[in-house]
């Protein structure tokens, strides 16, 4: 029955849940749906989001990948210190700066995955650290501020989709982020559902072992996981500072666990073999629904963690149920 | 007459200094179904694996359609139609039956995008070949065994082979599964399609192939048409075990009650009413074809499966077997199938495994008495004959006999009194299934322990039982006497079973 | 079948504690030789101080690596720990001022107990979530870790709670027969882990557990309540971790450590233990502490900042973690 197959899809579940939770909140507050609190909380998707497409990625992989912010934010700084440098003034070669960086930061990872076999949790660790270190300790830890930034990367990323004025004068605008935000989760999409690379990384986190036999190219696989997760952090780096005006190299510290958080609540499996885009993007928005509810419930946003974590454990300890039934 | 599909001449290879393969020569014709038969250990995974080009031989030359293959490897094996279908398939779970079907098919095609038309028209193909009816979009860890399999065979039929080599098929399968892969056999036989069936379950080899060749510790030792062959005469070349032992004789001693007792024994699905008594000394066999529910009963007795219905008595009182501490608290001990994955530590040494259950009670104020460890681990290195200078050796080390001792061991270490084993001497060569089954009787006869023991060997159950139980579907067929049965009457009873 | 790689391995085990050994004399020789002032006293005195609490989230890790898992709350652990003796302080004495230092010492142990305590429950909490829900240790410990990072936040409000009592700050940087407490404290309490690990039925259940899980069900080995147990002692070491950390600076924040978690994964891992389980050594991860205090303490001397020793661990890590990888791939 494709009813029966529908609702047993974990995407189905979470795009119930967070139906209800806004319903929940909005009734409680209505204050939630109005149009400058759902701008807000689309806009607070994108930079979450685009990284957590390049964990979904890896983690369907069979990896998991806990240095991106690291990478996000040494691209970012070498990239718009050379601008600074420079004085360029354009905008699409930074953003390929950031990227490529990104993706070379990647290829270590890969490497040390692939030809050093070391498991993925401990050699990110350790990429993770080593290049925030670098970046905070050889190149640099000032923050630079919104009168430093160059204009166009400011103006690139004020641009809206729509927006309006209120009546006591404040801009709400939907921001055209988003739309980059969605195009990568197409492109990622595609490449995961259409392309034989995204099946191989299927296969690989499926059973890395016959996906060898059967002919898929792993260390190609492997390659390209890592390098896409750090390329689309290297790309949001650069964003981030551009939607807030300022680049402080110690920035997205510590979001590695949401972002994984929000993949597993996704619908990924932790070992490999299962995800999809659409659930992450659910997992997202559920975890930055959380901040923004609170916000508006008059909540202290103090316990934001708090909430997510109880999330994360009821979501893992359902799954870990389901599964077990499923075995059983 | 055409040149044989495939032959091996003396083919020869070592690990390590070990012979996996001796001297070894085979022929396997076009359209042929046939059996390679042995026990886990006699090589016929090496033999597979230089068959579809993983290993090289060291000794010995393949030849193909009469014409001889320098270095065969994996792509040129499956390009010469050798597909080989190992026992966990190699397919993957956490995607669709079509998609499994037609990945090597896309692979092989070098493609980049995928169609999902083009994946389930491929599928369809594949599945419409072998007149089955798979749901193409399910996943395919979602599939029984039996479904799984037939992806698995669906895949290998699809690029132009001619010899399919499959690996135990039958081992996770029920009785009318194994119909079903059977008829699908015949059709590729029919198709001209040569099938390797390796396996050591003597009644579906005697039922499918044409022919039958036996290898045993890396020697062919038999080999002929069918006809030739019966189950008796393929275990015994199977397993080389001589009948010259004296059959296991019991004597019943003063009147007490008897030492395990089940009566109207059940777990719903697996088993129903089970009614056996087993007296102190006694060893009584079990078997019975795949899905009889024989090791879910002894999974049961060891407090795996602690809903069950009807009693348990140990000594004439009423037992409640809950969980695995309880048998062990009451002087069960269960010796598992499969020793590497669920009976050793193979990254801990011989005392650490052997001591594995009795840590608890070699504690004193918390803390263990490691002296008296290390001796009781001595002990009992001693008294199972287990072939070690030292018990800190890794137990990686041992042989496979010597390994099946250490898990026996570790049971006696806590002073079992009903011991279950499960295929006791699998994949155990032949001098210490001897001694094995020596200890055996030794612990039931000296010691007094009540042993039930499930066996596909039949030979094996007729010479070291002295009652034997044949399972079916979860009812015990007829408990017999061994002195009041034989070899050929038991597997004829089994035959009628299937 | 032989196999052959792993026997060799086996073999090594010990021949790693001394590979370690003399990773740990060169980078004290080459620090050494670098920096006149390492061989000064009063460095090592100040590594023995601020070694311990790294070590006790260190041992944890350990821990909960020899059944497989992992543990990622244990900095959470370690500051709501300090953090709520810190509030148990200020509420019960004052603020700050004499009321809050020259606490009696029964309030001091009451706080220490309170500390502990929250350990045990975080623990607890863990253990149960992984044994009895049997949600995989990395998911169930980043949800967590979220939970006790969070409590602190809404405890605090986001600034730290400064001011301890004297006796307190006396765990931190007090001395004992001249050595520093927290050293003695570190060592008292890893030879009682080690004791329990190679000497307790517990212990050498883990090991098995790790080995092999599937054997150990068939064994007899109450999987459940050792694995409970482990978690409950990770809680514990990383309280008395937050105790040792904000004891020696007088502060506890939500968000002290993040680093901590890194470097004691690192050194759990340099240190000999095998993250899939079955494999772990005491010893091992203390001499891994000592090789990688060397070197930052080495490095800060040189004026490096946090950042660059920061980097150091993680190039470090990678390096031996290759060169391993490479060696045991070339026998």
């Amino acid at each position: 029955m494709k009813a029966a197959a529908l609702l047993r899809r974990s995407e189905t579940v979470i795009f119930l849940v967070l139906l209800l939770a806004m319903v929940g909140i909005g009734l409680v507050n209505p204050a939630f749906w109005q149009l400058g609190n759902i701008f807000s909380l689309l806009r607070a998707n994108i930079i979450t989001g685009i990284m957590a497409l390049g964990v979904l990625t890896v983690m369907i992989s069979g990896g998991i990948d806990v240095s991106f912010p690291a990478f996000a934010m040494a691209a970012m700084y070498i990239t718009l210190l050379w601008m600074l440098n420079v004085g360029y003034t354009g905008v699409a070669l930074p953003f390929l700066m950031a990227t490529l960086i990104g993706l070379a930061l990647g290829a270590l990872n890969a490497f040390f995955v692939h030809s050093i076999r070391m498991i993925p949790l401990i050699v990110t660790l350790g990429t993770g650290a080593m290049v925030r270190g670098f970046l905070l300790g050889f190149i640099g830890t000032s923050t630079i501020n919104i009168d430093k930034m160059p204009r166009q990367l400011i103006d690139f990323a004020k641009q809206d989709l729509t927006s309006f004025t209120t009546e006591d004068g404040s801009h709400i605008g939907l921001t055209a982020m988003l739309l980059i935000y969605l195009g990568f989760a197409l492109v990622v999409h595609v490449l995961l559902r259409h392309t034989m690379i995204g099946r191989a990384v299927f296969a690989m986190g499926g059973d890395k072992e016959a996906a060898r036999r059967v002919g898929f190219n792993i260390p190609l696989t492997t390659f390209f996981v890592y390098c896409l997760a750090g390329a689309l952090a290297g790309f949001t780096g650069l964003l981030h500072v551009s939607m807030i005006w300022l680049a402080n190299p110690h920035d997205l510290a510590g979001m590695e666990l949401d972002v994984i958080a929000a993949v597993v609540l996704g619908g990924a499996s932790i070992f490999g073999g299962r995800g999809s885009v659409l659930g992450t993007m659910l997992g997202v928005f559920m975890l930055v629904m959380v901040n923004n509810s609170l916000i508006i419930m008059h909540v202290s946003t103090t316990w934001q963690r708090v909430v997510v974590g109880v999330i994360v454990i009821a979501a893992t300890a359902i799954t870990s149920w389901r599964d077990r039934k499923r075995a059983a | 007459m055409p040149a044989p599909l495939i032959e091996l001449r003396h083919i020869g290879k070592s690990f390590a200094g070990v012979h996996a393969l001796d001297d070894l020569s085979l022929a396997l014709g076009a359209g042929e179904i046939h059996c390679l038969a042995g026990e886990n250990g006699s090589g016929k995974s090496t033999l597979i694996k230089i068959i579809s080009g993983v290993y090289q031989p060291d000794h010995g030359e393949m030849l193909f359609d009469g014409e001889p293959v320098k270095a065969m490897t994996p792509i040129g094996a499956i390009a010469r139609g050798v597909q080989v279908i190992f026992q966990d398939f190699s397919l993957f779970g956490n995607l669709t039956v079509a998609e499994n079907l037609a990945l090597s098919n896309e692979l092989r095609d070098k493609r980049h995008v995928v169609s999902w038309r083009r994946v389930r028209r491929i599928a369809r193909e594949a599945v419409a070949q072998l007149g089955v009816d798979l749901d193409l979009d399910a996943d395919v860890e979602r599939l029984p065994t039996s479904g799984r399999q037939l992806v698995a065979i669906a895949r290998a039929l699809m690029s132009d082979a001619r010899l399919i080599i499959m690996d135990e098929p039958t081992t996770a399968l029920t009785r009318k599964e194994v119909e079903t892969l059977f008829r699908i056999v015949r059709d590729i036989q029919a198709r001209g399609i040569s099938v390797l069936f390796v396996s050591h379950k003597m009644r579906e080899m005697l039922e499918i192939s044409e022919r039958i060749t036996v290898i045993r510790n890396g020697k062919l030792v038999a080999s002929g048409p069918t006809a030739e062959f019966d189950e008796i005469s393929i275990t015994r070349a199977m397993t080389g075990l001589d009948l010259t032992e004296a059959p296991y004789v019991w004597t019943p001693r003063e009147a007490l009650p008897p030492r395990l007792e089940v009566t109207g024994l059940a777990v719903p699905g697996l088993f129903s009413g089970l009614d056996l008594a087993v007296a102190p000394g006694e060893i009584v066999g079990i078997s019975g074809l795949l899905g009889s529910g024989r090791t879910d009963f002894a999974l049961t007795l060891f407090g795996m499966h602690p809903h069950y219905q009807g009693e348990i008595r140990i000594d004439g009182t009423v037992v409640r077997i809950t969980s695995v501490q309880d048998a062990i608290a009451h002087g069960i001990a269960y010796v598992p199938e499969d020793r590497l994955t669920e009976g050793l530590f193979l990254s801990q040494t011989i005392n650490r495994n052997l001591l594995a259950s009795s840590y608890d009670g070699l504690a004193r104020h918390g803390l263990l008495d490691l002296a008296q460890a290390r001796r009781d681990a001595a002990g009992m290195i001693a008294a199972m004959q287990i072939a070690t200078p030292t018990g800190e050796r890794p137990v990686i080390e041992l042989s496979g006999g010597n390994q099946q001792r250490v898990v026996i061991g570790r049971w006696l270490m806590k002073e079992a009194r009903i011991l279950v084993l499960n295929g006791p001497t699998v994949g155990v060569d032949v001098g210490s299934k001897a001694g094995i089954h020596r200890k055996i009787r030794d612990l039931a006869v000296e010691h007094g322990l009540a042993v039930l023991m499930i066996s596909d060997d039949v030979p094996e159950l007729v010479a070291h039982c002295n009652r034997i139980a044949l399972m079916h579907r979860g009812h015990f067929e007829g408990v017999f006497e061994t002195a009041q049965t034989s070899e050929a009457a038991l597997a004829d009873r089994l035959k009628a079973l299937a | 079948m032989r196999h052959g790689f792993d026997l060799r391995r086996f073999v090594n085990r010990e021949a790693n504690l001394v590979q370690l050994l003399g990773l740990t004399a060169a980078i004290f020789v080459l620090m050494a030789l670098l920096n006149e002032k390492f061989l000064r006293a009063y460095n090592f005195e100040s590594i023995t101080y601020i070694a311990p609490e790294l070590g006790l989230l260190s041992v944890a890790m350990m821990l909960a690596m020899l059944t497989g898992g992992i543990d990622l709350s244990v900095i959470g652990i370690a500051n709501l720990s300090g953090i709520l003796a810190g509030l148990f302080f200020h509420s019960m004495g004052a603020p700050r001022g004499a009321a809050l230092t020259g606490m009696p010492f029964g309030m001091v142990a009451a706080g220490v107990l309170i500390a502990v305590g929250t350990g045990l429950l975080a623990g607890i909490i863990n253990g149960a979530l992984i044994a009895r829900v049997k949600i995989t240790p990395i998911l169930a410990t980043i949800g967590t870790g979220q939970v006790y990072v969070g409590l602190a936040l809404v405890l605090t409000g986001g600034p730290a709670i400064v001011g301890f009592p004297d006796w307190w700050d006396a765990i931190g940087n007090g001395k004992l027969f001249g050595v520093a407490l927290p050293l003695v404290l570190f060592v008292v309490i890893l030879a009682v882990v080690a004791l329990v690990l190679t000497r307790t039925p517990l212990g050498v259940n883990l090991f098995l557990i790790g080995s092999n899980a599937k054997a150990a069900t068939f064994a007899g080995i109450r999987m459940g309540r050792a694995i409970f147990l482990s978690y409950v002692a990770t809680g514990l070491l990383a309280s008395v971790a937050g105790i040792l950390l904000s004891g020696r600076t007088n502060a506890a924040k939500s968000d002290y450590g993040t680093s901590y978690l890194l470097q004691a994964v690192l050194i759990a891992v340099l240190g000999g233990t095998n993250p899939a389980g079955g494999r772990a050594t005491v010893l091992g991860v203390a001499i891994a502490l000592v090789a990688l205090m060397f070197l930052s303490s080495g490095f800060q001397l040189m004026r490096f900042s946090n950042f660059l020793v920061d980097f150091i661990w993680g190039a470090f890590l990678l390096v031996v973690i290759a060169i391993n990888a490479l060696r045991n791939r070339a026998r």
